[in-house]
This record gives structure tokens, C-alpha cells and sequence, in this order.
């Protein structure tokens, strides 16, 4: 560092006598250019006060005492400004370093929890999930059953980030070790709940959606576990119902039961599920109403479900000056015929 | 000057005189402007936590020499209450004073040695370093 300053030494002062004879915007774009290297090689601000009494000492011996003095009191305001800059610097280099390994396990938690949209006859499917950070704290899952059956668990955990996501990865294999198509969604939802409540801290909550789709029968079979409800379209009466049943989030008691009910689906329904993200995302401070997503869902009812849900997420993503606050998920199911 | 002495540090006041005499001393043995400010603001730092948390205590100052460098080592003492986690106190960012580089860490950076014994109920020390850049 002091063969740097020493280099610069010469440098400095002949800019500054430039500039002190002639005022000149060049010797200002220079000393600018060397203020960048300067922090390039981590010279401290005390130690850019000390060039400058030195270069003005050479340049101007006889300068008043009283300056010089100022000079110096000047490089002692500036150190606790250089232990502020390194500390800064430190606490930088950490954060990239953060930054690089949440990255990796938010690409981890991609090809963990990763799941396809399945075909399933005569059922349109439309998929949107995008997180608000890096790692995403919603949750779908589909599963396709012997049968041609659909399986899907939407889920959402009360605490974001990091945990959430671990989390996640606990619900997606104990899904993935039950004879999915023997058990019915509110049994499923109970045995989630027991490992939940079991290994999870009591301050994280999921709620969560298992629904099941029988393409044969048209039926649609669901549990809800404390998620915000979902809503069924009818599309010969051009209305929206909500669908729920009751039934505590995830991991509060052991036992807690949960209830299934059916819906069947006709030619152009549509069952619409959301996670609070969608509800909860805010335009200055309003909260957004589920009727405003329902108007704009009726809007491209004609649309396959993928562009619906795309086109949906589009609108909020542009109200929220495109920086979500919560995760988005929103899942359409469409009955094609 | 006598190569080694201290200063008594009870009230707010005596960290002026801690700070003056580091300075003196390290002008003295050749470090430029810019190491004597920092070594003034180390002295500063040491000196105000005894003040704050120990009530009272010494800054002792020593100068040091080996074959092929010279240095100021300072140390301060004091029988206060000691400091319980000491890897929580040298972290980055801990300083109750809030802005950043303040504090302990501070300290550590602005000399070139540091070293703390310090035990709960009995006591710090602490004992710092810098050598003249050649
Ligand atoms: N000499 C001391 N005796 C007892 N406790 C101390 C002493 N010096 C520092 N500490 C403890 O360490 C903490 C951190 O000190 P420091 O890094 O100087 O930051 P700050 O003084 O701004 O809090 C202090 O808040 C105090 O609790
Ligand atoms: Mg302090």
C-alpha cells in the first residue's frame, strides 16, 4: 500500500498544481480516476487526507501554519471513516459469500421439490409459482396415480426463506412414501400434520391443499388444512364459489382431524388455488381483493389454464412495480371436455 | 520520556491525556501522521471502555524493539468487570455504539497486534501493537 501512495505521491501533486493554476475539469476527471483506484487498492480516506498535506507541504513550503493544521485535524476526522470502510468491505465479501451458497440451495430445493405438470384426460393444467426471494416458500406438488387419477398438494408455510424451505422437503417425502392413490386427502393431510408436528418448531405453521381428480368419474376430492380457500368456476352459471372445508394449519396439535369434501367439474370449470401471496400482494399499501383476481380470471376464461394463470401473475407482477413481497402460486384446473 | 508509562484512566477526561500521550510517544519513535492518528484513536477506544465498563484502570505504554523493527505496544488494565463473551465482542458489527469499525474490532484493525485475557468478576487486559513501517 505505501508503494501505491508513494507512486501516487508525484501523480497527485502535479494534478493538484494543475488544477490549483488553471482550475481545469481535466485535473478533476483525473483525480477522479484515481479516487477509483484508490479504492481499488483499499487506501483508506486518513491516508488520501495525508497525500494531499504531503503534495501541498512539497508544493507550497511556506504554507500558513493555520492550514496545515487543518489538514491534519481533517486526517483525524477521517479514521473512524476508514475502520467504517473496512468493516463495510468485510461485511461484503461475506454477504457474496451468502448470497453464492443460498443460491445453491435454492437450486437444490429446485431439483428437490421439482415436479412436472402431469397429462391427465381431459384436464387443462395451469401453474404459477414464483418466489419473492431466492427461496421459495410455496409449495405445489402433482402426482399422477395408476389410474390416470391427479394428485396435488399446494402448501405454504408461515415463515419464509430458508427454513420454509427445508421444510418443504420434509412434507414432499413423506407425500412421496404414501400409497398415494389407497388414502384419502384428509387422511393424507392428518399424517402430514403428525410429521409436522413432530419436527418442526412450534413457531412455523403450514397451511396446506391436497385434492385429488378422478378423471373418470369428473370428481374432484379435497382437504384443506388452514389454506386460504380456493374457487370453483361454474362455467354454465358464470360464477365463482368458494371451496374449503375446515381444518387447523399443520403442526398446532397432534390429532387434529380434517374433512373431504367433493366437487364434480363440467365442460370449462375451472377450480382455482391460491396462497395468501396472491391475496396478500399489495398495490400502495391496498390489499389486493380476491374479487379483482377472480374479474380478471373470468376475463381470459376462454384462454388455456397456463395462459390464464401466466396472464394473471403478469397484472399483479406489474401492480407491485414488478418486486413481489410473498411468494405466488396460483394452480388452475380446467375441465377441457 | 521514559520508554515505559502509564496514565490512570477514572474520569472522562483522562482519555485526552491517554490519547496525548500515545501520540507523543509514537511521534516520537517515527510513525507518520496517519499510524499516529490511529494509534491516538486505539488508545482512544481502550481507554473509553475502561471508562464505561471498568470505571477505572491504566493504559500502560511500552516501546519495543527487536532486531529489526520498532514498535509501541500498549496495554490497558483495568479489575472491572471483565467481558463474558469475547468472540461476540470482536465481531464485526457488535459495538454497542452502532456504527460500523467502531468498537474492539476497531481497535484490532487500527494497530498490528491485539491480544485480550479477560475473565468475568476480575478483570481485562488488553494488549496491543504497532510497529514502525520501515
Ligand atoms: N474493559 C472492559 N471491561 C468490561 N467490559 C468491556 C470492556 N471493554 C469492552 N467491554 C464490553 O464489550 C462490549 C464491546 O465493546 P466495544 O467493542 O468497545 O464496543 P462498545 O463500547 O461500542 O459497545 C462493550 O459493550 C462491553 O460490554
Ligand atoms: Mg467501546
Amino acid at each position: 500500500m505505501d508503494k501505491v501512495l508513494n507512486k501516487n505521491l508525484e501523480e497527485y501533486k502535479e494534478l493538484l498544481k494543475n488544477f490549483i493554476n488553471t482550475q481545469d475539469e481535466r485535473s478533476l476527471y483525473k483525480v477522479e480516476r484515481m479516487s477509483k483506484s484508490f479504492i481499488r487498492n483499499s487506501v483508506l480516506p486518513e491516508e488520501i487526507v495525508n497525500l494531499h498535506i504531503q503534495a501541498m507541504d512539497e508544493l507550497y513550503p511556506d504554507i500558513a501554519n493555520s492550514f496545515h493544521h487543518s489538514m491534519n485535524f481533517l486526517l483525524e476526522a477521517m479514521i473512524s471513516y476508514g475502520l467504517a470502510h473496512q468493516e463495510f468491505q468485510l461485511l461484503r465479501e461475506q454477504q457474496i459469500a451468502l448470497k453464492s451458497e443460498i443460491s445453491i440451495a435454492a437450486r437444490m430445493q429446485e431439483t428437490l421439490l421439482g415436479t412436472e405438470k402431469p397429462n391427465i384426460d381431459g384436464l387443462d393444467i395451469g401453474v404459477v409459482s414464483v418466489p419473492a426471494h431466492q427461496m421459495n416458500g410455496d409449495y405445489y406438488h402433482f402426482l399422477k396415480g395408476n389410474d390416470g387419477m391427479l394428485g396435488l398438494a399446494i402448501a405454504d408455510v408461515i415463515g419464509k426463506g430458508i427454513p420454509a424451505a427445508l421444510c418443504m422437503s420434509m412434507i414432499k417425502y413423506s407425500i412421496d412414501s404414501y400409497p398415494e392413490e389407497s388414502m384419502r386427502t384428509n387422511v393424507i393431510l392428518e399424517s402430514l400434520n403428525r410429521v409436522v408436528e413432530r419436527n418442526v418448531e412450534s413457531n412455523m405453521f403450514i397451511t396446506m391443499i391436497y385434492a385429488q381428480y378422478f378423471p373418470d368419474e369428473s370428481i374432484l376430492r379435497y382437504s384443506f388444512a388452514g389454506h386460504e380457500p380456493a374457487y370453483y368456476f361454474n362455467a354454465m352459471k358464470n360464477t365463482f364459489e368458494e371451496v374449503n372445508t375446515k381444518g387447523l394449519v399443520l403442526g398446532v396439535l397432534p390429532n387434529a382431524t380434517y374433512s373431504q369434501k367433493e366437487l364434480e367439474l363440467e365442460k370449462d370449470d375451472m377450480v382455482i388455488f391460491l396462497t395468501d401471496g396472491v391475496t396478500e400482494c399489495r398495490d400502495d399499501g391496498r390489499f389486493i381483493k380476491i374479487q379483482e383476481v377472480l374479474n380478471l380470471i373470468e376475463q381470459y376464461k376462454h384462454l388455456p389454464a397456463q395462459d390464464i394463470v401466466d396472464r394473471v401473475f403478469k397484472y399483479f407482477e406489474k401492480l407491485q412495480d414488478f418486486t413481489l413481497r410473498d411468494d405466488f402460486t396460483m394452480i388452475i384446473l380446467k375441465k377441457e371436455v | 520520556m521514559t520508554p515505559q508509562s502509564f496514565v490512570t484512566v477514572y474520569k472522562e477526561w483522562d482519555i485526552v491525556g491517554a490519547r496525548q500521550i500515545a501520540r507523543e510517544m509514537a511521534k516520537e519513535l517515527g510513525f507518520n501522521v496517519v499510524d499516529q492518528a490511529r494509534i491516538a484513536t486505539a488508545v482512544s477506544e481502550l481507554a473509553r471502555n475502561i471508562y464505561l465498563y471498568a470505571k477505572e484502570g491504566q493504559i500502560h505504554y511500552e516501546v519495543v524493539e527487536t532486531m529489526n523493527k520498532k514498535g509501541l505496544c500498549v496495554r490497558a488494565v483495568d479489575t472491572g468487570p471483565g467481558i463474558k463473551d469475547i468472540s461476540l465482542v470482536m465481531q464485526d458489527g457488535y459495538s454497542t455504539s452502532g456504527g460500523l469499525g467502531a468498537g474492539l474490532p476497531g481497535v484490532k484493525r487500527l494497530m498490528d497486534e491485539f491480544d485480550i485475557q479477560t475473565k468475568v468478576g476480575e478483570g481485562t487486559t488488553i494488549t496491543t501493537t504497532k510497529w514502525v513501517r520501515l
